[in-house]
């Protein structure tokens, strides 16, 4: 039987984790493929709703990394991504959210070995937890074909 | 069929109840949670509420889900695949514990999915419903069935009628339809004859407070009149109403897809929200909260007697109740029925 | 009550207010909101312990907002909610008048919305102890047992959205999860519409709430979906230092302190 493979999505700010990704690459340093990016200006647009979206569609977990404080392209974005953050995360876990899958970090441009280690590290953590079975009992679908109670 | 009448002791009640889940039927009773009453599949009889004027939520859930799964769709190489759900699945179900007002909303209810299209899944679950009307013997100032051609001890939309003779006392069963005859078979010693027993003057005493016909009449001429504006000031505009009242059956279609796959859901909806009309071009010709008071009372007393030959409103009471704004249906319907014109 | 009333009467015969929003007695022992027009409507005012609806949701309703300029009976945590709304730009000093209200009905009048904020200013927002124990008993439990337990609680939600028109927060002409392009919150109320709604509308209240109540009042089916905005609350307070309604200030969400620290940012 095969092993689980993980499913991660990482939103990632364009200026400094997204570069830093490119260097993990021109670096030829090698890291878990279980990751899909996808690319914004900055970690300040990531919304609450684009990590659950992430989870409804089967992530097993996600990643979510942009520059450095004092270091953001947009000169705060990061600053309100962390206080959202904060909050975000706390709500999640008392609402029973597996937040041991939702991983955060600071990753530069010139971080490419940092990136290859974050993601590594959240394979690694992912694939022990196992498939997120819970979330996707409840996101599959549990709608009654019979008269719901 | 000629109604039967026949007496049932109350501690019977729980035999028949076992006999009738022993025998594949699910029952759907009233149980409390959070101090509200709601319809949810039972398995024991103790787990069912009793002593209730009414429930919080209506039982409209037994043919019309909150949420219910339309079809299922695929897109494969082949092509698109579609399934719609198997009518099979779907359980007998003993609908234990509702009022005459309810059974009457019944009726109103499927009027409206049989009205210009025959609703096949909404039929094929009525279908397998077998209603256990209890008969109220007490009222509260909520309730107004008796305004509404309703009575708290009517026949209408049950398959068993069961009346409560005295505080803690035995059970008058009317067996009403065939469908009633067949579930009290599957106890026929539990039920004994019942010779003179009268049910009237165990019922609870509802004074009349207006006429239907004459609001809809009224209605005809109240269209444009500045009144909605004063009654709905205080709506808040959710869908408290629409969603625990027996007759609304306002619902909304979404797909739920995940890659190539997906179902189609119906699931509840309410014209009291305020962009229940909004149209893809961006206008909504009901914007104001006054539009969507005056559509939700003119729907029930006005358009589906034009054209469904049936009330949309049962005198339940329910919305009233959990109206968070306290907007007392009753009231304004007094207000309709008095204002000058 | 004379005193709110004879008030009321006198704003409005003077013309100086178009309307007194506040509670009149309603159905089976409850009360309701009065929408005062004239000195015999506002005779009809009442203010007591039953009144425990907050009437602030109602100053960003249009058709209340065109009668002209309002007069509002609050007590605190209306109080909150409206100095809440006038730092968001949704109630101002050329648009409502503030009739404070204690807890004992004694009447307070103020010349100005930061008159109200430095009455607001004198307590802080303090969770009731009863839920406390609630929220360290859901603390206490393991990540999968608060899964199972809100799964649960929230399972009766039919998505009415009572909750969402109750709150003096709520005002977005179109909520979140009225969007479908895409649809980011599902609409069906089954188990996952109904935890994503209630997660989506708490975040959305952090550092906004006021811990009025209002929703969990207003749910027709009892669900204690108070205890979601509770824990923002406790949340703003230990990782931020809590929050008071303030017109000129910044706002807890929309600011930022280089300061901030996290425990989990890698």
């Amino acid at each position: 039987m095969a092993e689980f493979e993980p499913k991660i999505v990482a939103f990632v700010c364009n200026w400094c984790t997204y570069a830093g990704a490119d260097l993990t690459g021109t670096s030829r340093i090698k890291y878990a493929s279980n990751v899909r990016i996808v690319r914004f200006p900055c970690t300040g647009r990531i919304d609450y709703m684009l990590l659950i979206k992430a989870f409804d569609e089967g992530a097993d977990g996600i990643i979510v990394s942009g520059c450095h404080p004092n270091d953001c392209h947009y000169t705060s974005g990061n600053f309100h991504a962390r206080r959202r953050w904060m909050m975000f995360r706390s709500l999640a876990d008392f609402m029973g959210v597996d937040i041991r899958r939702i991983k955060f970090s600071w990753v530069s441009a010139a971080e490419g070995a940092k990136w290859a280690d974050i993601v590594n590290t959240t394979v690694t953590d992912i694939r022990a937890l196992g498939p997120y079975t819970e979330y996707r009992k409840v996101s599959k679908g549990n709608i009654k074909e019979v008269a719901n109670g | 069929m000629k109604i039967e009448k026949k007496i049932i002791r109350k501690d019977s009640l729980e035999k028949l109840f076992d006999k009738l889940r022993g025998s594949n039927h699910e029952v759907f009773a009233p149980m409390t949670r959070n101090g509200k009453l709601s319809y949810h599949p039972v398995d024991k009889f103790s787990e069912i509420s009793d002593g209730y004027i009414q429930t919080t939520q209506s039982s409209k859930e037994v043919s019309f889900p909150r949420t219910e799964k339309l079809l299922d769709y695929s897109k494969n190489a082949d092509g698109m695949h579609v399934k719609g759900i198997d009518p099979e699945q779907i359980p007998s179900v003993i609908l234990w514990g509702v009022r005459p007002c309810d059974t009457m909303g019944i009726g109103q209810l499927s009027s409206i999915f049989n009205w210009d299209y025959k609703d096949e899944i909404y039929n094929n679950r009525l279908s397998k419903v077998t209603v256990f009307g209890f008969s109220c013997n007490k009222a509260d100032e909520y309730c107004f069935c008796t305004s509404v051609n309703g009575n708290p001890g009517s026949t209408e939309g049950s398959d068993i009628l069961f009346t409560m003779m005295g505080e803690n006392g035995d059970y008058l069963a009317e067996i009403i339809s065939e469908k009633g005859a067949a579930a009290a078979a599957a106890a026929p010693e539990l039920f004994t004859e019942a010779g003179n027993a009268e049910k009237e003057k165990y019922l609870a005493s509802v004074p009349v407070k207006f006429n239907r016909e004459e609001i809809h009449d009224k209605l005809d001429k109240y269209f444009e009149s500045p009144e909605w504006v004063e009654q709905s000031l205080k709506c808040i505009g959710c869908g408290a109403c629409a969603y625990v009242c027996p007759t609304c059956a306002c619902f909304d279609i979404q797909d739920e897809q995940h890659g190539k796959s997906g179902k189609r859901v119906r699931c509840w909806d309410s014209c009291g929200f305020s962009l229940f009309t909004l149209h893809t071009s961006g206008h909504n010709p009901r914007e104001v909260q006054s539009a969507r008071w005056r559509q939700r009372i003119m729907h029930k007393f006005s358009y589906m007697p034009d054209r469904l030959s049936v009330y949309g409103c049962t005198g339940c009471g329910r919305c009233s109740r959990a109206c968070p704004a306290d907007m007392n249906i009753l009231e304004h319907l007094i207000t309709i029925k008095e204002a000058a014109l | 009550m004379d005193e709110l009333r004879k008030r009321a009467k006198e704003l409005l015969e003077a013309g100086t207010v178009k309307v007194v929003i506040g509670y009149e007695n309603g159905s089976a022992g409850k009360t309701r909101a009065l929408f005062a027009r004239n000195a015999a409507e506002a005779d009809k005012l009442i203010f007591d312990s039953r009144c425990i609806m907050n009437l602030a949701a109602y100053l960003t309703k249009t058709e209340v907002k065109g009668i002209g300029k309002m007069a509002i009976t609050a007590p605190l945590p209306a109080m909150r909610a409206i100095i809440q709304l006038a730092s968001e730009f949704q109630v101002s000093d050329d648009k409502l008048m503030v009739l404070g209200l204690t807890p004992d009905a004694k009447m307070l009048e103020f010349k100005s919305l930061s008159e109200v904020e430095e009455y607001v200013h004198k307590s802080a927002i303090e969770i009731e102890a009863k839920y406390n124990e609630k929220l360290e008993k859901l603390n206490g439990m393991t990540p999968s047992e608060r899964w199972n337990f809100w799964i649960g609680e929230l399972s009766p939600c039919f998505k009415c959205y009572a909750c969402r028109a109750a709150c003096p927060m709520c005002y977005c002409h179109k909520c979140t999860v009225e969007f479908n392009q895409p649809q980011w919150i599902p609409v069906p109320s089954d188990d996952l519409g109904n935890l994503e709604w209630h997660m989506m509308r708490a975040i959305h209240l952090a550092g906004r709430c006021v811990d009025c109540d209002a929703c969990y009042n207003a749910c027709p089916l009892g669900i204690p979906l108070n205890l979601l905005t509770k824990r923002m609350l406790i949340d703003a307070k230990e990782y931020f230092g809590g929050y008071q309604p303030s017109i000129k200030a910044d706002h807890l969400m929309s600011t930022y302190k280089p300061g901030d620290k996290d425990n989990f940012i890698m």
